[in-house]
């Protein structure tokens, strides 16, 4: 542990909804838990067990309310709005369970936004443009859909605009993956082959991803399984399963 | 799409999705943009036809010697008041001394267009029987003309005044029986008499000074009225029509001669006029306010239907900035867009109500020349009005909790 550092680091960490309020309540009380680089792990827990609220806590889409959170080393728990966003934008991906993507933006447009949002104008602006266009073109062949590049995403099945997020929340190389029910309304054939494309970019790219799901079978198969209940985590165990 | 950056793209996009209410706030702020370019347009018109209706044969400004007044030997004062009977001197014909120096200086106050000395009195024109009391005005007609434009109020003959020349009303014409190349002659109260041929018949659009003008030569007028060499009046035009007062106080300070302006002179129309301008500004400002409510009530509903979306562009690591800067954009967007399409319906408006639309002899009301600074202005201020009714629902945008949209 003291020679490589973890991922995420969280100590004590708290969250009150509605502090200072008759209606105060607290959803996250004291969460200890590391990830390691390139780990895969799944949290579950029942509903209202405080999974959604921790995934944006460590995705820096909002903070805590007590103790601390370090990314990659970097204490990021006092963090304001903007440096939440930039460090959202450089180290972190989405993928939320109803696909969300922006639906007057085509497949390779939706890949292509967070590569525009960071986009400087001046720069050798031609080739720049290209380099974007051709890295999100890329990934969409590498997720499957080589024909599906200027549909809008009302065009495409469920299971091929879970691809498109999957393409988008990887187009700029984060460190890691946060996905909310990836499959939550998929089918079983489609839900496992989205598993595997998420599985592939883990192992290739070497990606950290944690996975909110509902779903033992696909819980079974990551690296590790985190347990959440009440707010906090009632189990943490190694998968040795399917480690080939 | 990457050439235009983030919000540019985003803003177009947006706007794009939401046709309907696109197209329904761009429309109404055409319209809005249409009435007042049409309005000004009108106003304009009507307003200069007014003014030239009775300023037609009028200078705009004119610089007369100082009246004749009757001084009290021994002035009375508040303690001892004195009885006086204070008797007002017939004004005799008088003249402006100096009047080249006057002239120059009068040629270069500010806002003063053009200059033209001016010997005028009144005489009897006579022909045969016939004897009519008139009003003889002899001038430079070179330099007359660009004070009071004769050469568009010529009935029929030649604009032209060599010395025995003279150009006179139509009604005056009438009157004498004469008709052009026609000679009458005209006798001074002074006592002096010269035969003027008829060049030209003028139509000064009243009845009154059709009966009673004539016009000479400079030395003709002299010697008529017995004043060689010198001159009763200058006459002025000025740049701005509504702003001739200023220009006869700047001559009144520099002259101590008596000045007067058309505006002094018709008051009624200037005020009529002044209140004409204050209404239709408030009618503007009030289409203004409306067309900015409009674009802000449109962005606010598009705010809270793209809410999911701006979440999503939150978590992905836009910017509040940015997301302020894209409903920014679209606020000046939708007001460059209704501006322009506004512009076009302004000139629609004025094209067709020009054949509607028309003064008492039949003829347009208001010019079709269309005034491409003022689409300008109109284009700059839209794009100032949409940014300012966009900053509220934009500010909403930016403030989103990126963590509380996405989840619905």
């Amino acid at each position: 542990m003291a020679t490589h550092e973890a991922l995420i680091r969280l100590q004590g960490l708290r969250k009150t909804y509605n502090a200072g309020l008759p209606n105060a309540e607290e959803v996250l009380h004291g969460i200890d838990l590391n990830i390691q680089p390139g780990e895969f792990t799944a949290l579950i827990g029942p509903s209202g067990s405080g999974k959604s609220t921790l995934l944006n806590i460590i995705g820096l889409l909002e903070g805590g309310s007590g103790g601390s959170y370090h990314f990659a080393g970097r204490d990021v728990t006092a963090f304001n709005d903007e440096e939440r966003t930039l460090a959202r934008h450089q180290k972190l991906g989405f993928i939320f369970q109803f696909h969300h993507l922006l639906p007057a933006f085509t497949a390779l447009e939706n890949v292509q936004l967070p590569d525009l949002i960071g986009w400087q104008r001046g720069k050798s602006e031609a080739q720049a443009t290209a380099d974007m266009r051709a890295r999100a073109a890329q990934l969409l062949d590498a997720v499957g859909l080589q024909d599906a590049h200027h549909k809008k995403p009302q065009e495409l099945s469920g299971g091929m605009q879970q691809r498109v997020a999957i393409a988008r929340a990887l187009v700029l190389s984060p460190q890691l993956v946060l996905a909310d029910e990836p499959t939550g309304n998929l089918d079983t054939q489609t839900s496992d082959s989205i598993f595997e494309l998420l599985r592939r970019f883990n192992r290739e790219r070497g990606t950290a991803l944690l996975i909110v799901t509902h779903d033992p079978r696909l819980a079974a198969r990551c690296d590790r399984i985190v347990e959440l209940v009440d707010g906090q985590i009632a189990a943490d165990r190694a998968n040795a399963v399917e480690r080939s | 799409m990457t050439a235009l950056g983030f919000e540019l793209t985003v803003a177009l996009r947006f706007l794009r999705e939401g046709r309907m209410q696109t197209m329904l706030i761009i429309g109404g702020a055409a319209i809005g943009v249409g009435v007042i370019l049409f309005i000004t347009a009108v106003l304009t018109g009507v307003q200069n036809d007014l003014i030239q209706r009775v300023t037609g044969a009028q200078p705009h400004v004119t610089i007369k010697p100082p009246e004749e007044l009757v001084a009290p030997l021994v002035a009375g004062s508040a303690d001892a008041p004195r009885l006086a009977t204070i008797q007002a001197r017939p004004q005799r014909l008088t003249t402006i001394d100096g009047w080249q120096a006057l002239a120059r200086m009068a040629e270069m106050t500010e806002g003063v267009l053009a200059v033209a000395p001016v010997a005028s009195g009144s005489a009897l024109a006579i022909k045969g029987d016939a004897s009519r009391s008139i009003l003889v005005l002899g001038t430079d007609l070179e330099r007359y003309q660009r004070v009071v434009r004769l050469d568009d109020k010529v009935a029929s003959g030649v604009l032209q005044l060599e010395p025995g020349d003279a150009l006179i009303g139509i009604e005056l014409a009438r009157d004498l029986g004469a008709v052009l190349g026609d000679r009458f002659r005209v006798q001074s109260a002074q006592g002096a008499s010269e035969v003027f041929r008829i060049r030209a018949l003028l139509d000064l659009g009243s009845r009154d000074l059709n009966r009673r003008y004539i016009y000479t030569d400079l030395r003709a007028a002299q010697s008529l009225l017995g004043i060689p060499g010198r001159i009763t009046s200058i006459d002025l035009s000025v740049r701005e029509l509504m702003g001739a007062d200023d220009v006869a106080g700047r001559l009144r300070a520099q002259s101590g001669q008596l000045i007067e302006s058309w505006i002094q002179n018709n008051n009624f129309i200037f005020t009529a006029i002044s209140n004409q301008d204050i209404m239709t500004l408030l009618i503007k400002v009030f289409i203004t306010i409306v067309v900015a409510l409009g674009i802000a009530s449109v962005l606010v509903v598009s705010v809270v239907q793209k809410r999911k979306e701006i979440g999503i562009l939150r978590a992905i690591g836009a910017t509040r900035r940015q997301m302020l800067n894209v409903f920014l954009l679209q606020g000046v967007i939708v007001g460059v867009g209704g501006a322009l399409l506004g512009s076009g319906l302004g000139m629609l408006l004025v094209v067709v109500f020009s054949h509607v639309l028309r003064n008492a002899e039949g003829k347009a009301l208001f010019s079709l020349h269309f005034d491409y600074r003022l689409i300008g202005v109109v284009v700059v201020s839209a794009a100032v009005l949409g940014l300012l009714a966009a900053v509220l629902p934009a500010r909403n945008a930016a403030r989103l909790d990126p963590a509380q949209a996405i989840r619905g």
